[in-house]
């Protein structure tokens, strides 16, 4: 069979398991839509908190940019995984305790204020939404380049099955499908990395093998990869280009803000009890260091296996993948020096960097472009990072089942993330916005049905994020991790540890670190972009760290403003010692 | 009682925590490039701890916290046990 065939076989069979999890295990409380009814094991539920984790971005863009970014890239994975060490330590178990459905109930609660249960529905609304449109993108990019379906189709098909499966089964029904996706999507993972790794190195396990000498030579796979980048024009692969505190920050900011991810933290509401939410966060990590450690060994093979095979191979005789990637728009070769051969090296291949592709075809047979190559340096090729993991396999030629695995897995991952999404959304609107707030009137079953026409509302707009990309989604996912560093860590750490701080406190913390947080980002990444460089950053800090910043300046507020008002109420003291309480 | 859980608990957080602290932000970037200098198999040191090495200490940590407090939870239910 070839690879269409073959993705089409394992897209369609994994598919139908998700839809056969959620019909059997169908929501009927809210009590089961919100929280699975508290009934997961820590296992599954540390397998389901992985899959949630790991989105589109984990699976399909992460090893790619840690591929061009080398030492830099580390940021990724300290700060994606480091998150779950402070949830695991600091939030989890007392917000499992809590016992409620959604982080805005706790907010709310603890501060005895519905102003503060709007921001935070506010903050995680906007969290949300910004992380599911990243997925549907992976979506529409895997089912274009490897179904040759139309991307919109494929939003579409992608939007009912989580339809099928987040409307019907709640969280119930996106615990188990989440726990199959992660079976799906590791498996789909390590297999090419694993093959990649015996290929390039003779060792079988990736984390070791890019430690490693390359096969039949006595030369470090790494060292000769410092060699060839620093040739090409590169920073070497292993060394830092950032600075060390722009790096301390950002990755301050992607573990703080993990940590106050709502979508992750909701998973450890659906235990049974303190003790287990703390080994899920375990189990959790577990799962999600499987993949984080198998990432950058996937990087540094990729890196290595590009520049091999393209490096000065002539266009007619450039590898089958080239071409593929060419032909969505994901490669462009501009051949400045006419030579007819690829030359890769640092630098921008084309002015306005993105590609705009013409109808016309190139001396060498290549596809016609309308920017003018950048004269400055000598690089031909324009590659989008995002394409790495997914052509890594036909880099590497490995047998056509690998690669259509790898579109299965890469599927999973987007889904089972945004599926998580969606519930978060639909939760926050039907609990805290309608029944908490304007509708406290209304019965459980209302509810119920008010959480699922949510959720459906919900991936309808996620749907149309995916249909129409907007063109702001790297963009905004700074911004996901930022906020939620800045305005609901802070609130949910100090609500736990803090039991001096009042309502007052809290809210001007939060309104502070979002602020300054929004202000900073949208100046640098929408208003004057052309601003946004180490010399005009604040101390030297990326937009991208900057959450980091935001969450210290909430924690000032909070301190300074709380003392001027009255101590919360005995009653919430009580709720604070219950909650510190086994 | 109740107290002293919550001040053992402190502890253990942290401690815990500066280990998080020296693992990552501490061998991983800040004393990351002097690491860099010595080297096993084809890893930097300070490389590996921020590309590999952070990622299984982050893992050990959680489990060394489950263990701590499996065993605090333990002893004050006994003692809470005793006292009735």
């Amino acid at each position: 069979m070839d690879v269409k065939s073959l993705t089409y076989f394992f897209v369609g069979i994994s598919f139908a398991l998700y839809i056969g999890i959620a019909i059997w295990s169908r929501a009927s409380s809210t009590n089961d839509f919100y929280i699975a009814g508290k009934g997961v094991h820590p296992i599954a539920n540390g397998m389901a908190t992985a899959a949630d984790w790991m989105s589109a971005a984990s699976f399909i863009s992460m090893a790619g940019l840690i591929a061009f970014l080398g030492k830099d890239g580390s940021v990724y994975l300290m700060g994606w995984t480091g998150g779950y060490v402070l949830l695991a330590l600091l939030l989890a178990p007392y917000l499992r305790k809590f016992g409620q459905y959604t982080v805005p109930d706790f907010i709310g609660t603890r501060y005895y204020s519905n102003a503060a249960r709007l921001v935070a529905v506010i903050c995680l609304i906007f969290i949300s939404f910004t992380y599911v449109a990243g997925q549907m993108r992976g979506v529409g990019i895997v089912f274009s380049r490897f179904l040759e379906v139309d991307i919109n189709l494929g939003v579409v098909i992608g939007m009912c099955i989580v339809f099928f499966y987040a409307v019907l089964g709640g969280m119930k029904g996106i615990t188990y499908t989440q726990v199959a996706q992660y079976c799906v999507l590791i498996f789909a993972y390590l297999v090419p990395a694993i093959f990649i790794s015996i290929l390039m190195t003779g060792n079988p396990i990736p984390q070791l093998g890019f430690g490693d000498t390359l096969i039949n030579s006595e030369v470090y796979l790494l060292d000769k990869l410092d060699t060839v980048t620093s040739e090409l024009g590169f920073n070497a692969y292993t060394e830092n280009s950032k600075t060390n505190i722009d790096i301390f920050c950002i990755t301050a900011a992607l573990m703080f803000g993990t940590a106050g991810l709502p979508h992750v933290i909701v998973r450890f509401f659906t235990v049974p009890n303190v003790s287990d939410a703390r080994k899920s966060a375990g189990y959790a990590l577990i799962f999600i260091a499987i993949l984080y450690s198998t990432a950058p060994a996937v990087s540094a093979f990729a890196r290595m296996n590009f520049i091999d095979s393209v490096q000065e191979v002539s266009y007619q005789e450039a590898p089958g993948w080239f071409k593929n990637w060419e032909n969505i728009g994901l490669i462009a070769w501009n051949d400045k020096n006419n030579d007819g051969l690829i030359q890769y090296s640092a630098g921008n291949a084309l002015n306005e960097v993105k590609p705009r592709f013409n109808n016309n075809r190139g001396s060498s047979g290549e596809r016609g472009l309308d920017n003018k190559p950048d004269m400055t340096n000598t690089n031909e090729v324009y590659i989008d990072r995002d394409i790495m993991v997914l052509a890594n396999p036909e880099i590497a030629k490995l047998p056509a089942w690998v690669i259509a695995l790898v579109a299965a897995g890469a599927l999973a991952a987007a889904l089972s993330t945004a599926a998580g999404l969606l519930l978060v959304i639909s939760a926050s609107v039907s609990h805290d916005l309608l029944k908490k707030t304007f509708m406290p009137s209304i019965t459980e079953k209302q509810e119920l049905f008010y959480a699922r026409c949510s959720a459906a509302v919900a991936i309808f707009i996620a749907g149309l994020f995916g249909i129409y990309p907007p063109g702001f989604v790297a963009q905004v996912v700074a911004f996901a991790f930022g906020l939620a560093a800045a305005t609901i860590f802070p609130a949910l750490f100090m609500g736990i540890f803090y039991k001096r701080l009042n309502k007052e406190g809290a809210i001007a913390g939060m309104l502070a670190g979002l602020a300054v947080t929004s202000i900073y980002i949208i100046n640098f990444k929408f208003v004057n972009t052309n601003l946004n460089s180490a010399e005009n950053w604040f101390l030297g800090i990326s937009p991208e760290g900057f959450g980091f910043i935001g969450m210290m300046i909430n924690f000032i507020v909070s301190f300074s403003v709380c003392y001027l008002f009255k101590k919360p109420p005995d009653s919430v003291n009580q709720m604070v010692d219950n909650l510190r309480n086994p | 009682m109740h107290k002293q859980y919550w001040r053992s608990n402190l502890q253990i957080i942290s401690i815990l925590l500066s280990i998080w602290f020296l693992v990552s932000f501490g061998f991983g970037i800040i004393w990351s490039d002097f690491l860099d200098q010595f080297q096993i198999g084809g890893f930097k040191i300070g490389f590996w701890f921020a590309q590999q090495g952070s990622i299984y200490f982050f893992v050990l940590l959680i489990f060394i916290y489950i263990y701590l407090m499996n065993k605090l939870d333990k002893k004050y239910k006994n003692k809470s046990k005793e006292e009735l």
